[in-house]
């Protein structure tokens, strides 16, 4: 059996508040696919939805092609793993992954066979009969995988699992799940507010904002080829400058904006006279003047040295500033702090897109 | 149990004892409250951390004293001697008054003797009104706990994990307010209820439910009522408490490892509430056993509790060494179980005071 999700216009209030908006998308087999957003704009909910501990008001949600309405966590095919992991504590780390299984009334020799296999499988031979308090964070995650993995799940849910953890086991965790995914081949539903962890981890992403889903795509996509405000200013940093269309022809529009005219790709075929805003990466800037009309000058702020790279920050023309990314290798002066500098673009790196609420951050 | 009242009897052995004893008596709190104070001194060099303040330096001379002896006091002579002078008393014999440090008055395990024979000289038959009261009150009291248990732990899980703000608060409140109004009244409450021409007879006889009313006070279900009912707190807020510092996460993983209710409540949420279900079974427990209202404003005429027993050894036969060893019994008895119990469920007693 095929284990693909769906949502099919899918709705969840609670009272007045929606909490998800018409969430339609297909989850396919096997596939690592996570839900990228700011709190509270829904992906948890969505993540409840699926696992079952809600059910939505409207619309349909279907995991191998079978509804799932009427049908509690308990006795769907899907295993959550939660923000807080939700280990028992009382347990020792055997009998935490032997849970499920227990339940089921699974003989007690296969209990033990599986936990043994589950148990060098997340890299924990020998960890079974200590107790949880025992255990360092990415144990104790992994715990939280083997326990969830052990019910044989068409589906894992992950919400936000790797929150708690420092940077350098964050990133040590990305690369694990990714390969204990593709050693499982499940389906991997997963929650972040993370760009990095979505980008570095998924084979396509869902982008939600406040109840909606954005934009759904494999990561390179949702990065360069994002199709709303938000999607652009939420995944990596990006430079946006607002204003109306003055021009638009061959798949290309010129923006009036506060720091001159600049020109852009334009996907979504914005027209004369529209709202939008006009987005180039950090990245994509160069310092100094260039041929052609994308040229604009600002007063630097700041110059920040990174190592490998710098970071300039200009006075924008609203409250956020400008920043350009200079790699180590480009052999540009830096400006000083004060000087008022010139700055340009390639034609294909500006992206003119309809004016919309972008990511605050 | 914890009858704190001097022997109306003073005794009186040979002259010199006799001031020994008392002067015994009246040291060991001084020695006691001195112990209490070298422990406090040595408070500090316990202490890990050496810039610690001590108890002393903590709370200033003054008030160290007074809680020094504040706490001396309360626990040496409002608890310990009392109960060594009934333990005393229950090894001597039943006396006039002047006779007590006469030469009639010796040790004796007498009063033990009539509890177990029926008589403080025989061994021929066995006490069997007292005996069997005694069971009954230790397997009843064990009864009224499992049911104050099972009938607390829902509704206790219920506020702790699933009721909103305003419906725990009032919760709590139709729980605490009827414990406003004092024991004996609420015991006449429940006789009023429960008696055969009573509130619930009558409307069970009245609408064709029953041909004939139910004597439940005579059955002692009134009695179980009234004893489940006086101690309900005792047993809710310990599993409240328990319950409540659940992480709710827990039970909504165990149901997505696909566990039915009963195996959550069974294997994540009791476990877990452990110390709370100890404390709260233990409470009710003693005090059922130890209680005196309830059995006696809502027994039944052919039951027999412990306690009254004990209270008329005290006050209808004058027989206060008998008293005080049945009261004895009573306590060790319930102490021995306790510990018992708590010893099978793998429960320590520094885990129930939590």
């Amino acid at each position: 059996m095929s284990a693909d999700v769906e949502l099919d216009h899918v709705w969840i209030r609670f009272g007045p508040f929606v909490a998800v908006r018409d969430a339609t998308l297909r989850i396919e087999n096997g596939e690592f696919f996570s839900f990228l957003g700011p709190s509270g704009c829904g992906k948890t909910t969505i993540l409840r939805t699926i696992s079952g501990f809600l059910e939505p008001s409207q619309g349909t949600v279907r995991i191998g092609g079978q509804d799932m309405r009427g049908i509690g966590a308990n006795r769907r095919p899907t295993a959550l793993i939660f923000q807080n992991l939700a280990l028992f504590p009382l347990m020792t780390v055997a009998e935490n992954i032997a849970y499920g299984l227990r339940v089921r009334g699974v003989p007690r020799a296969e209990q033990r066979r599986k936990v043994d296999e589950l148990l060098g499988l997340t890299a924990l031979r020998d960890q079974g009969t200590k107790r949880i308090a025992e255990l360092s964070g990415g144990q104790k995650q992994r715990v939280a995988i083997a326990r969830a993995l052990a019910v044989e799940p068409k589906v894992l849910l992950l919400d936000e699992p790797l929150s708690a953890l420092d940077l350098k086991l964050r990133q040590h965790m990305r690369n694990e799940l990714r390969a204990i995914q593709q050693r499982v081949g499940i389906t991997f539903i997963y929650i972040t507010h993370d760009q990095g962890e979505a980008l570095t981890m998924s084979d396509r992403i869902a982008v939600m904002n406040a109840g909606m889903i954005e934009q759904v795509g494999d990561g390179q996509t949702v990065f360069d080829e994002p199709t709303t405000a938000f999607v652009a200013s939420f995944v990596g940093e990006n430079n946006p400058f607002q204003g109306k269309v003055v021009a638009a022809h061959d798949g290309r529009v010129t923006v009036d904006t506060p720091v001159g005219r600049l020109g852009g790709r334009n996907p979504r075929g914005l027209k004369l006279g529209d709202d939008a805003i006009l987005f180039v990466r950090p990245d994509a800037l160069r310092l100094g003047p260039g041929a052609g009309g994308d040229t604009l000058s600002a007063v630097v702020l700041n110059v920040a040295f990174e190592g490998t790279m710098s970071h300039v920050f200009l006075k924008g023309p609203t409250r956020k500033d400008i920043i350009i990314t200079v790699g180590r290798g480009e052999s540009q002066r830096l400006p000083e702090q004060g000087e008022t500098a010139s700055i340009h673009y390639g034609a294909a790196a500006g992206l003119a897109l309809p004016a919309g609420r972008l990511a605050s951050d | 149990m914890g009858q704190r009242r001097a022997s109306p009897c003073p005794r009186a052995g040979s002259p010199v004892i006799e001031s020994l004893v008392k002067g015994l008596l009246f040291a060991v709190p001084f020695v006691i409250v001195a112990v209490f104070w070298i422990l406090a001194a040595r408070e500090r060099r316990a202490a890990a951390d050496p810039s610690a303040k001590s108890f002393l330096e903590r709370n200033g001379g003054v008030m160290a004293a007074f809680l020094i002896v504040a706490v001396g006091f309360w626990a040496i002579v409002m608890i310990v001697l009392p109960q060594l002078y009934m333990v005393d008393f229950s090894f001597h014999p039943k006396l006039p008054a002047k006779d007590y440090g006469g030469p009639e008055d010796h040790y004796t395990l007498a009063s033990y003797r009539y509890f177990i024979y029926g008589s403080t000289e025989e061994t021929d038959s066995y006490n069997i009104v007292h005996l069997r009261a005694f069971v009954l009150t230790i397997g009843a009291s064990i009864g009224v706990t499992f049911f104050s248990f099972w009938f607390c732990y829902p509704l206790a899980y219920f506020m702790a994990q699933s009721a909103g703000p305003a419906r725990l608060r009032m919760l709590m409140l139709l729980l605490i307010l009827p414990f406003w109004v004092n024991e004996i009244l609420r015991a006449f409450a429940m006789r009023i209820m429960l008696g055969t021409s009573g509130l619930i007879n009558n409307l069970l006889v009245g609408l064709g439910v029953l041909a004939e009313p139910i004597d439940f006070l005579g059955l002692d279900i009134g009695m179980y009522t009234g004893l489940a009912y006086a101690y309900l707190l005792l047993m809710m807020f310990p599993l409240y408490n328990a319950i409540e510092s659940l992480d709710r996460n827990q039970i909504e993983a165990a149901r997505d490892l696909g566990a039915p209710w009963w195996h959550i409540h069974l294997n994540v949420v009791m476990p877990f509430a452990k110390p709370g279900i100890a404390s709260g079974c233990t409470m009710v427990f003693m005090l059922s056993a130890g209680a005196l209202a309830a059995p006696q404003i809502l027994g039944g005429p052919n039951s027999l509790w412990f306690t009254p027993i004990v209270y008329d050894r005290f006050y209808q036969a004058f027989n206060w060494p008998q008293g005080s060893a049945y009261a004895l019994i009573l306590l060790l008895t319930c102490i021995v179980f306790v510990m018992a119990v708590m010893r099978v469920f793998k429960v320590n007693l520094g885990e129930i005071t939590r």
